[in-house]
């Protein structure tokens, strides 16, 4: 009998050009969780997002999203399939409106677009004031929630965030964790890579540590945090 | 000075048609498209297949003129434009394509239609005149179909999840990609949409002059410059740079032989470059 993984990659190796980035990570992502992937700079924590989301095709190793082989589809297959993905920067379309960026998540259905951006308008209160602002007037905080609201306009199986809380201000990061854990309440599972590795943790349910490509940790987050090892090399001391 | 104010925003519609598909075309597909001012005269000329050799109407001639030339567009994105795209062609590969592409066009048309003028089979109208200034029928025509068209492309763009869609596509290609916006299929709006425009711009040129198969590459100077004082990329700003180019060349007669009208677009273009390269509407 199966478990509950509703995404899986198994040995993944990817790299962008000659060079190999992934020297074959596995991770596992459950129903109803959210899972960190951590690590230093260089450690594949993007990459690895990106081979899973088609971006990069990987070289080996398989991708399995729902019980179906997706390794090598590209992007736009696998939003269909019902997998989102908010890239760490560039994340929003400038000269639309928040409203309009909403619509364009959207953009793979036909029909209940409305009524899925006002939900999500009132799950995100502050952009609901704003919503016909262009993004570009928006501040970096709001513009990382119009990102999320994007991705999440199509009711993702999985949700995949690439450094969240990258370039915000120290209140405003606790506000986007506020965030990723109410979305994943609603029973949306999510896979996120942070270097804000503390804050990440303590909302986890699992967490994974990458160095050089390869897996070098896993377990709850909660253990994680008061791991040694982790606590030496990523919290700082 | 009114009359040829009147000339020049006669003129300034025809190149803000050409200018509007030029700049989506460049911003969506990264193709500056040399063979645009070609389109134009290719509708021109089917307008006049259609009007003249085959004796349709004027209007249903131009229709069918202005559609044959963007669905040639679209066939000419799916067999060559899409294959570039897919192998990652650069952006000098596909210029020196649309340059060839240019050449293509121009060549058939003097093959099939010979090198001389012609001219499209229309009813004699009088010039209206109000107290001394003249305007000619066409000339009204070409100002409201061109303001008529500008204001269905601001609806599209403003109203339409595949107008919508553009600008996200002109904002950001890969997160459009990723979002799961039809890439392929915006492309092929926006060529539709330039293409049609230009032909459009192409059959009112050939209203108010004569029809030749170097008109729109002449016409693609000009078009060059509105492109660039509107700001690249921008279709609001190719209307407004359309116009004001349209109306420099025509004043300048006012002081300067007629023969140097393509010169005062130059002579903006370099300014713009000098001055403001992003152009008046760009924000880059």
């Amino acid at each position: 009998m199966k478990d509950n993984n509703v995404l899986e990659a198994k040995n993944l190796v990817a790299g962008y050009t000659d060079l190999d980035i992934l020297n074959g990570v596995s991770i596992e992502l459950k129903e109803d969780e959210i899972v960190s992937i951590i690590g230093p700079n260089g450690a594949g924590k993007s990459t690895l997002l990106k081979s899973i989301f088609g971006i990069l095709k990987p070289r080996k190793g398989k991708v399995i999203f729902k019980n179906e082989d997706i390794t090598g589809l590209k992007p736009n297959k696998i939003v269909k399939k019902g997998m989102s993905y908010v890239p760490q920067d560039k994340n929003t379309f400038p000269s639309l409106s928040v409203r309009e960026n909403l619509e364009m998540g959207a953009f793979i259905k036909e029909d209940g677009t409305k009524e899925k951006i006002n939900e999500i308008l009132t799950k995100f209160p502050d952009l609901k004031e704003k919503e016909n602002q262009k993004v570009s007037k928006l501040s970096g905080g709001q513009r990382q929630m119009v990102a999320m609201g994007r991705a999440m306009m199509l009711d993702p199986d999985a949700l995949l965030l690439d450094e969240p809380s990258a370039g915000l201000a120290p209140n405003l990061v606790d506000e986007v964790f506020q965030k990723i854990e109410k979305i994943n309440k609603t029973g949306t599972p999510i896979l996120v890579v942070e270097q804000n590795a503390r804050k990440i943790l303590s909302i986890s349910e699992r967490g994974y540590v990458l160095e050089m490509g390869e897996n070098r940790l896993e377990g709850k987050g909660k253990e994680l945090l008061n791991n040694e090892e982790v606590e030496k090399l990523y919290l700082g001391g | 000075m009114i009359q040829q104010l009147i000339f020049g925003i006669v003129t300034g519609s025809i190149i803000a048609l050409g200018a509007i598909g030029l700049s989506m075309i460049y911003d969506i597909l990264d193709l500056v498209n040399f063979a645009h001012g070609d389109f134009m005269t290719l509708g021109a000329y089917l307008t006049f297949l259609f009007n003249v050799s085959l004796n349709l109407n004027l209007i249903l001639a131009a229709a069918l003129g202005i559609i044959l030339t963007g669905v040639i567009s679209l066939i000419l994105d799916k067999i060559m434009w899409k294959k570039l795209r897919d192998k990652g062609a650069g952006s000098i590969t596909l210029l020196i394509t649309a340059i060839g592409l240019a050449l293509v066009i121009r060549n058939l048309i003097v093959f099939q239609w010979g090198g001389s003028n012609v001219g499209f089979d229309l009813p004699l109208s009088q010039n209206l005149n109000f107290h001394g200034i003249m305007i000619s029928t066409s000339g009204v025509l070409t100002v409201v179909v061109a303001a008529l068209l500008m204001i269905a492309l601001d609806l599209i763009l403003r109203k339409t999840k595949i107008g919508k869609a553009m600008r996200a596509l002109s904002d950001n290609k890969n997160l459009a990609r990723i979002t799961g916006i039809n890439v392929d299929n915006i492309i092929l709006w926006t060529w539709g949409i330039g293409t049609s425009f230009a032909a459009v711009g192409g059959v009112l040129y050939g209203l108010n002059t004569v029809i030749r198969p170097d008109m729109g590459w002449f016409l693609l100077l000009p078009i060059f410059a509105a492109v660039i004082l509107g700001g690249i990329g921008n279709p609001y700003g190719a209307m407004v740079g359309g116009l004001i180019i349209g109306i420099s060349q025509e004043m300048s007669t006012i002081i300067l032989p007629s023969s140097y009208k393509i010169a005062v677009s130059f002579v903006i273009l370099i300014l713009v470059m000098l001055i403001k390269p992003e152009g008046i509407f760009g924000e880059k």
